[in-house]
C-alpha cells in the first residue's frame, strides 16, 4: 500500500540525527516535526528568522509577532534564537542547516527540482525555496510518486521551470525511497506491499534496482 | 528637530517628500512586523506609480494590499505574492509588474544596498528563470549568479522600541526584513510601538543603530494575524 502523508513524514524522520538543525517546508515536511525519535534533540529553523521553532501556541500564548515561514502563529522552544531574514538566509546559504525537507512538483535524474511554478497558472513565487535548495548539503524531497492522473513526477528531465539544479539526492515518495546519483534514480526502499514493478512503471526517469529492495516497516 | 532627535509628531511629516514613481523598501513578512500607520499614510497621500520592495504584498484589506485599490503600486519586488484577489486581478490584467526574487536574495539585496555593495554572487537561482539575463561565474567549481543590490528613495520600518536618536530594537519574528530595510532607504522612517529616551535601550542590544534612521514616529498597531494556528 502507498504510504500516507504521516508515514512519509515518519520515514523522513529516520533521516534526522541528534543535534541536527533542520528546515521543514510547508505540507508533508511540516509533519516530520511530529515524529522526531524520542531521546533525540533537533532544532527547527524557520526562514523568516527563527531557530528553535516550537509547537503552535495555546490560545493564551498567541502572539502576532511570533510566526513561522508559513505565516502561522508558533512558539519558540527554550534556547531559541530570533534574528533578521538576512541572518536567516546567511545560515541557509552558508550551508549551516543540516537537513532541509521540502515538497516538489518534479525531480529528475540530474537532481534538478521544479517546485514553484506551473506555466499558465498564477505564479505566487518561490519564497525561500531557491535559497534552501542552493544552500543545503542534505535535502530530502517529499512528494507523491505520480500525479493524480498517474503521470510520474520522477523524470529524465524536469519539464517545469526549475527551483534549483543538481541539488537533490534523496526523495521519499508514497511508494519508495529513492537516491539520486550518477544520473539515475536508485531504488533504496519500497512501501509495504508495493512491488518493484509498480515503482518502475511509475518512474519515468532511469531507475536502477540492485538486488533485493527492502520493504519499509512501520510500528 | 534638534541634534539627533528624529521624532516627528505627524504621519504627514513622517512621509514628507514621497513622490510619484519612487521606490519604497518595506519591512515585514506577511502581515507580521509591518509599519501599518506609514502604509495608511501612503494611501492617504494618494502617491502613485510606486515600486515596492517587500517580501509580500499584504492581503486585500490590510498591509500593502490597501494600496492596490487606488492602483498606487506600479511594481512589486517580492518573493511570494498573490494572497489577495485584487493583486491577482491587476497582475493578470498586466496593470501590475512583479519581479519575483528568492527570499534570501531579496534580504541580501537590501542588506548589500544599505552597505554600499552594488552586487553579489549567489548560488541561489542558478539554472532557473531567476538567472535569465544575468551574469554567472564559477568559484571553486560551483556556479553563481550576479545579483544587484537594492536601495530605496524611502524605507518604512516597524520597530518595537526606538529611542529619540533612532536606535531600534525589534520584537520576536516581527524583526524579519525590518533591519535590512532600515539600512537601504535614502530616507528611513521608523514607526515604533514605543518611543523611549536615549539611554533606555542597552547599547549592546540595539538591532538598528540610529545612523540609518531619519525619522521616528509613535505608531499604533492592529497587528492582524494572517494564519491563526493553535495547539490541538
Amino acid at each position: 500500500m502507498a504510504l500516507t502523508r504521516e508515514q512519509i513524514a515518519m520515514r523522513v524522520a529516520r533521516e534526522l540525527q541528534d543535534g541536527f538543525y533542520v528546515n521543514l517546508g510547508i505540507g508533508i515536511p511540516t509533519l516530520v516535526a511530529n515524529y522526531v525519535p524520542s531521546g533525540m534533540e533537533v532544532m527547527l529553523q524557520s526562514e523568516n528568522g527563527l531557530l528553535g521553532m516550537g509547537p503552535y501556541p495555546t490560545e493564551a500564548q498567541v502572539d502576532a509577532d511570533m510566526i513561522n515561514a508559513g505565516k502561522e502563529t508558533v512558539t519558540a522552544v527554550t534556547g531559541a534564537a530570533i534574528f533578521s531574514s538576512a541572518e536567516s538566509f546567511a545560515m541557509i546559504r552558508g550551508g549551516h542547516v543540516d537537513l532541509t525537507v521540502l515538497g516538489a512538483f518534479e525531480v529528475d535524474v540530474s537532481g534538478n527540482i521544479a517546485s514553484y511554478m506551473i506555466p499558465g497558472k498564477l505564479v505566487k513565487g518561490m519564497g525561500g525555496a531557491m535559497d534552501l535548495v542552493a544552500g543545503a548539503q542534505n535535502i530530502v524531497v517529499t512528494m507523491t510518486h505520480a500525479d493524480k492522473h498517474g503521470n510520474s513526477k520522477l523524470l529524465e528531465q524536469c519539464t517545469l521551470p526549475l527551483t534549483g539544479v543538481n541539488c537533490i539526492n534523496k526523495i521519499v515518495t508514497d511508494l519508495a525511497v529513492i537516491e539520486i546519483k550518477d544520473g539515475a534514480f536508485h531504488l533504496i526502499e519500497r512501501a509495504p506491499g508495493v512491488s518493484v514493478e509498480e515503482i518502475q512503471q511509475k518512474t519515468a526517469g532511469k531507475l536502477v534496482v540492485s538486488g533485493e529492495v527492502p520493504e519499509m516497516a512501520f510500528d | 528637530m534638534a541634534g539627533f532627535d528624529k521624532v516627528v509628531k505627524t504621519y504627514e511629516e513622517a512621509m514628507a517628500g514621497l513622490e510619484d514613481g519612487m521606490t519604497v523598501i518595506a519591512g515585514g513578512f506577511g502581515l507580521c512586523g509591518i509599519p501599518e500607520g506609514l502604509i495608511a499614510q501612503i494611501k492617504n497621500m494618494g502617491t502613485k506609480d510606486l515600486t515596492f520592495v517587500s517580501n509580500n504584498c499584504g492581503v486585500d484589506d490590510f498591509g500593502l494590499g490597501i494600496l492596490l485599490a487606488e492602483k498606487q503600486i506600479k511594481k512589486m519586488i517580492s518573493s511570494y505574492v498573490g494572497e489577495n484577489a485584487e493583486f491577482e486581478r491587476q497582475f493578470l490584467a498586466g496593470e501590475l509588474e512583479v519581479e519575483l526574487t528568492p527570499q534570501g536574495t531579496l534580504a541580501e539585496k537590501m542588506r548589500a544596498g544599505g552597505a554600499g555593495i552594488p552586487a553579489f554572487f549567489t548560488a541561489t537561482g542558478f539554472g532557473t528563470p531567476v538567472a535569465e539575463g544575468k551574469e554567472t561565474r564559477q568559484f571553486n567549481g560551483r556556479d553563481y549568479v550576479l545579483e544587484e543590490s537594492i536601495t530605496g528613495d524611502f524605507a518604512i520600518v516597524r520597530a518595537w522600541k526606538a529611542d529619540r536618536y533612532g536606535n531600534c530594537i525589534y520584537r520576536d519574528t516581527a524583526m524579519n526584513f525590518n533591519p535590512m530595510a532600515a539600512t537601504a532607504g535614502k530616507i528611513t522612517v521608523v514607526e515604533a510601538e514605543e518611543i523611549v529616551e536615549p539611554g533606555e535601550l542597552k547599547p549592546t542590544e540595539i538591532h538598528t543603530p540610529g545612523i540609518y534612521v531619519n525619522r521616528v514616529i509613535q505608531g499604533s498597531f492592529e497587528k492582524r494575524i494572517e494564519r491563526l494556528t493553535l495547539r490541538q
